[in-house]
């Protein structure tokens, strides 16, 4: 498998809390890979660096055979307007925009048009069963409604990948399997590669396999312990 | 499981025969261990003795003659009497899982029990895997989906039993052994 997107010996520290100690990851294109741990293991810190909204303090991350971590702020932040869609937990919709509005921004944002804007962020509502609330504000929705929208706009870019830290962290059982469902569908459609953050093995099954994290390196146990290579 | 309470709960809506009763069970409990046709028979005899259920009528279908079964009216008290009786939560604590950590921590030590949770975790995350690709299959019924819900549960809690536990150990161990 060549990666799409990889990280090779990523340090990170926050002041002086190492967050990352040398993590080794790789994603294929079309690839759903769950990073995990307990809560303080470094997976939101890898997800950041991956994304390159956090620079790596050392190591090296590539994306389409690019060390993307040598680039500066402004061409990071151009790639993931273009390449990367992000889905936090909480979804963090603009409040004073419709829903439409919202999903329909990051087109807007690259240049689009208006009208075809607005046309294909009503598609990506209706893959996502959420057509019927694009005039809404985000404060009348529901969780679970509110969290579509996002994944919808989080898709709107037709991303090559999907960070995604922790989805369905605030969503009950069902809606997440919702939300969780309806990505991996448009992945295994798309050819889209998703890193999904989660602290939660039914989470984690969705993906196709999963790098477990521990204290801020590659756990390989699965159950923080060190294992002989 | 009580394969004659299921199978009384499959006649409550109407007279059904043998094969139709295997073919309902292994619908409705699709990740179960599929009926045999003469655990259905066997079964159908018994309820038959014991005044459960009933000859009905047959049925030729250019095949052998297939005698159908309807629920008596003690066989309907029988049902509902196992419906409404609370199952004991947990009475024992057994499971080969839970059996082989306790026994491998005694007998083995923490680094050898270790090794095996490592191999179970896996085993128990691939399965988890398997379960979950089931359940969001476009073509899951809703059975599929209740049945995978409920393995999926169970395993999630071995898991997370598993991981307590080592780390409950390794703790201990570590008072034990500074």
């Amino acid at each position: 498998m060549t990666a799409l997107i990889s990280g090779t010996a990523l340090h990170h520290a926050y002041g002086p809390t190492p967050a990352l100690r040398g993590v080794d990851i790789e994603i294929g294109a079309g690839e759903v890979v769950a990073v995990t741990g307990p809560s303080g293991c470094g997976k939101s810190t890898l997800l950041h660096c991956l994304a390159g909204i956090l620079k790596v303090d050392a190591g090296e991350v590539r994306y389409r055979d690019q060390d993307i971590a040598l680039w500066s702020e402004a061409a990071r932040s151009r790639l993931r307007r273009t390449d990367f869609g992000m889905l936090f937990q909480f979804g963090q919709l603009v409040p004073e925009l419709t829903a439409g509005e919202n999903v329909a921004l990051p087109l807007l944002l690259g240049g689009a048009p208006r009208k075809q804007a607005r046309a294909t962020a009503a598609s990506w509502l209706e893959r996502f069963g959420v057509a019927e609330l694009a005039d809404k504000l985000p404060g009348t929705l529901s969780g679970g409604q509110q969290q579509r929208v996002a994944v919808a706009r989080a898709m709107v870019t037709e991303p090559q990948v999907l960070f995604a830290d922790e989805p369905t962290g605030a969503l009950d059982a069902l809606a997440g399997e919702r939300v969780l469902t309806a990505i991996v569908g448009v992945a295994r459609e798309r050819g889209m590669a998703v890193v999904l953050v989660t602290h939660d093995s039914q989470i984690a099954a969705y993906a196709d396999r999963e790098v477990a994290l521990r204290d801020g390196v590659v756990d390989a146990s699965g159950l923080g312990l060190r294992m002989s290579a | 499981m009580s394969t004659s309470h299921v199978l009384l709960g499959l006649l409550a809506h109407g007279p059904r025969h043998g094969y139709d009763l295997k073919r309902a069970h292994d619908d409705r409990l699709p990740q179960a261990k599929p009926l045999a046709f003469g655990q259905v028979y066997a079964t159908l005899g018994r309820l038959e003795r014991d005044g459960l259920v009933e000859q009905s009528g047959q049925e030729r279908e250019g095949g052998p003659d297939r005698t159908s079964y309807a629920l008596t009216d003690t066989g309907r008290e029988r049902l509902d009497e196992w419906l409404a009786a609370v199952e004991p939560p947990a009475p024992y604590v057994t499971s080969t899982l839970f059996a082989k950590v306790v026994v491998g921590l005694l007998a083995a030590g923490v680094e050898a029990a270790s090794g095996y949770l490592v191999a179970q975790r896996a085993a128990h995350s691939t399965r988890l895997r398997e379960l979950t690709a089931i359940k969001t299959d476009a073509q899951a019924t809703v059975g599929d989906v209740i049945a995978a819900d409920y393995a999926i549960t169970h395993l999630d809690a071995d898991l997370r039993w598993m991981q307590t536990t080592l780390q409950r150990v390794s703790e201990l161990n570590r008072e034990v052994n500074p």
